[in-house]
């Protein structure tokens, strides 16, 4: 936890092109929120992560036994399961500029 | 789901409930929490909202057969595991044979970032599953308010929560919502507006060094509850919520009585002891005899075959035979034969609601005829005046309710009137002896009276008793100029009498012989009489024959004149045959 803030960054300053951002996106149904919150989540990712990212959308109508793993309350929640650590951010990911603090890109944004 | 109001019916009689299984809570709600409805459970830190919560999902899951989904955001499941184990709940046996359904909710607010609108539909999920996937009737959320720490936008979570309670209610799952306790308002985050059908308080108080539990149903729509504020335990096998006073007072009664093991106090008792299953109380300062008397019931009690339990809070049972051995009392065989079983503990040991607790278990355990608490004050002071008066009022009622004699001996300060002192205690007693120092001529002598026994009459005799080796003797009273008359002056008293009867008895005889004298003159004053009479009479006799004599003498010869002066023959002739006549018949 304490190396937090400096660890992505030297992965990413070592080997930029490698790292792959895996995020998952929980959503309930097609909902409008579900919805929305892809869409955002979708237009950020090209804006800073441009082929470097992959989203798996979890939809929990279908698989109610996955809330549990990643420790989902809210819906829509995006995980970034990779680079570590785990991030989370909750919401319709309508507010941008949370998000990039929410998932570190402005980290991630850097050495590219 | 709302319970109509037309019915003329009180709502309470339809009201579904949902036992808790929990000891004294089901007694106190009138048979349980709201069935299909949410229960809050709130009060501050420590005072047992998950153990409550936890307790009623085992109990629902092995007493009720309704599996039940513990949805934990405090504690892990480990935690939650270990923590309940310690209450001798198989948590884990039950998550496996799936009848009880563990999540652990967790969300860190420092790795959680919002951005825009979200609803709580993960949570309705987690549980949704969880219910589902065993089926479960009841459902605790041990504690949701933790969300509002680590959610952010307040009026999200707030429609949430609200829909989350409707949605609990929709899935007909009897709910427990715990809630930390806030200042202001029953709960820190208001939750209690969303959960109106029933509020629980907890809550930890410390007196005097002393902490107590405290559980008070705040809120209970539609039903009957106790109101008032009940002292609960966290004990090695779950909670126990003690009623202070049981909500109805209905024991059985017996008529039966039992021998105190002195005689004559059975004597002042209207002949034949105390009443079964009565309460009885027995105060005296110190050194009066009360546990000699108590152990004495305690050995009449054991020797009639009934078991008895002592409480003893101020000796160990070693010193209790020993001391009693050196006044003829032999308590070890009994103790043997396993009819009389001691319980010592020091009062400070444990706060009074343990003590009460351990009681009651050994109590039921032991199944004792009479129980024995020798003295109750020591215990008593361990709380308030009230608290005290709680738990012997709580004592009682289980003791009465299983038929048991209970003593209780209570030590009362010097300098106050003992009828004062025992306020807390003695309206819940049957029979209350009263023992006392009389201190005089240079002397301190024991006695007794009986201040009340309910139901029976009794002497109102002070009388005095002596301790000596063999056991307890109540003497006959002396009542002086200046009141009861005890120890030398007492025996003053007896000696004085037993003169005074002597001298009556010696009166007595006098007068009897003074009778049998005049009896004696009277009778020889008769015999005088009589032989005066004899004598008169045989003179009497005496005459008339005298007379007879005569008449015939001077018949003869009046016929033998005539006969010389030949007159009248025949006249005296025939006089002469009358008279032979006369003479031959009378």
């Amino acid at each position: 936890m304490k190396t937090k803030a400096v660890n992505p960054r030297v992965i990413t300053a070592k080997r930029p092109a490698a790292k792959l951002w895996q995020l998952r996106l929980y959503v309930m149904a097609q909902t409008p929120k579900s919805l929305a919150a892809f869409a955002n989540l979708k237009k950020i990712c090209e804006t800073h992560l441009k082929g470097r990212y992959r989203i798996t959308v979890i939809d929990l109508v279908k698989h109610p036994r996955l809330a549990k793993g990643d420790q989902i309350l809210a819906v829509p929640t995006v995980v970034r399961k990779l680079p570590h650590p785990v991030r989370t951010v909750i919401g319709t990911l309508s507010e941008t500029a949370r998000v990039l603090v929410g998932l570190d890109l402005r980290a991630a944004d850097q050495p590219t | 789901m709302k319970p109509t109001a037309t019915r003329k019916f009180p709502v309470a009689i339809r009201l579904p409930k949902c036992p808790t299984g929990i000891q004294g809570l089901d007694e106190i709600t009138g048979g349980g929490l709201p069935r299909r409805r949410p229960t809050l459970v709130c009060g501050g830190a420590g005072c047992g909202k998950t153990l409550l919560s936890a307790e009623f999902l085992v109990r629902g899951a092995t007493q009720f057969d309704e599996p039940g989904v513990f949805m934990a955001f405090e504690e892990t499941e480990k935690e939650l595991k270990a923590n309940v184990a310690s209450l001798g709940f198989d948590l884990e046996g039950l998550v496996r044979r799936k009848k009880i359904a563990l999540d652990y909710v967790h969300i860190e607010r420092s790795e959680v970032q919002s951005s825009g609108d979200y609803d709580l539909e993960g949570i309705f999920v987690r549980l949704g599953h969880a219910i589902d996937s065993i089926g479960a009737k009841r459902v605790v959320l041990d504690t949701l308010e933790v969300l509002f720490a680590s959610l952010p936008n307040e009026a999200i979570l707030r429609s949430e929560l609200r829909r989350l309670f409707r949605w609990l209610k929709d899935k007909g799952v009897t709910a427990v919502i715990t809630a930390e306790r806030g200042r202001e308002h029953l709960t820190r985050h208001g939750l209690e507006e969303y959960v109106s059908d029933c509020v629980i308080l907890l809550d930890h108080r410390v007196n005097d060094q002393i902490a107590t539990r405290n559980l008070r149903i705040v809120k209970y729509r539609g039903a009957l509850h106790g109101t008032n504020e009940f002292p609960f335990l966290i004990g090695a096998e779950g909670i126990s919520v003690l009623p202070i006073t049981s909500l109805a007072l209905n024991h059985q009664v017996s008529t039966a009585r039992i021998a105190t093991g002195i005689p004559r106090l059975d004597a002042m008792l209207g002949g034949r002891g105390f009443f079964r299953g009565s309460s009885i109380l027995l105060t005296g300062t110190s050194g009066t005899g009360k546990t000699i008397i108590a152990s004495n019931f305690a050995q009449a009690a054991a020797l009639r075959g009934e078991r008895v339990l002592f409480f003893s809070f101020e000796e160990s049972p070693n010193q209790i035979i020993r001391n009693m051995h050196s006044i003829g009392l032999r308590l070890e065989p009994l103790v043997k034969r396993d009819l009389l079983r001691f319980h010592s503990a020091r009062p400070s040991l444990y706060g009074l609601e343990m003590h009460l607790a351990t009681m009651f278990k050994e109590i039921a355990a032991f199944k004792p005829h009479v129980v024995i608490v020798d003295p109750i004050t020591s215990l008593m002071d361990l709380g308030t005046d009230s608290e005290g008066k709680g738990m012997v009022t709580r004592l009682i009622d289980y003791l009465k309710a299983g038929q048991v004699t209970s003593l209780f001996t209570s030590l009362t300060q010097g300098g106050k009137a003992p009828q004062q002192t025992e306020t807390a205690m003695s309206s819940l007693m049957d029979a209350w002896i009263l023992l006392q120092d009389f201190e005089g001529n240079g002397e301190r002598n024991r006695v007794l009276y009986v201040l009340k026994a309910r139901g029976m009459a009794h002497s109102n005799q002070i009388r005095e008793f002596l301790i000596s080796d063999h056991g307890i003797d109540v003497v006959d009273a002396y009542i002086g100029a200046s009141g009861v008359l005890t120890g030398s002056a007492r025996a003053a008293q007896h000696a004085l009498e037993k003169a005074a009867v002597l001298a009556g008895q010696q009166e007595a005889a006098q007068l009897k012989r003074e009778g049998e004298r005049k009896r004696a003159a009277l009778e020889r004053q008769i015999h005088g009489l009589r032989s005066d009479y004899e004598t008169e009479a045989a003179e009497l006799r005496r005459i008339v024959e005298q007379a007879g004599t005569r008449t015939l003498v001077l018949g003869t010869e009046r016929a033998a004149s005539s006969r010389l002066r030949q007159a009248d023959a025949k006249v005296a002739a025939s006089t002469k045959n009358k008279v032979r006549a006369e003479r031959m018949h009378p």
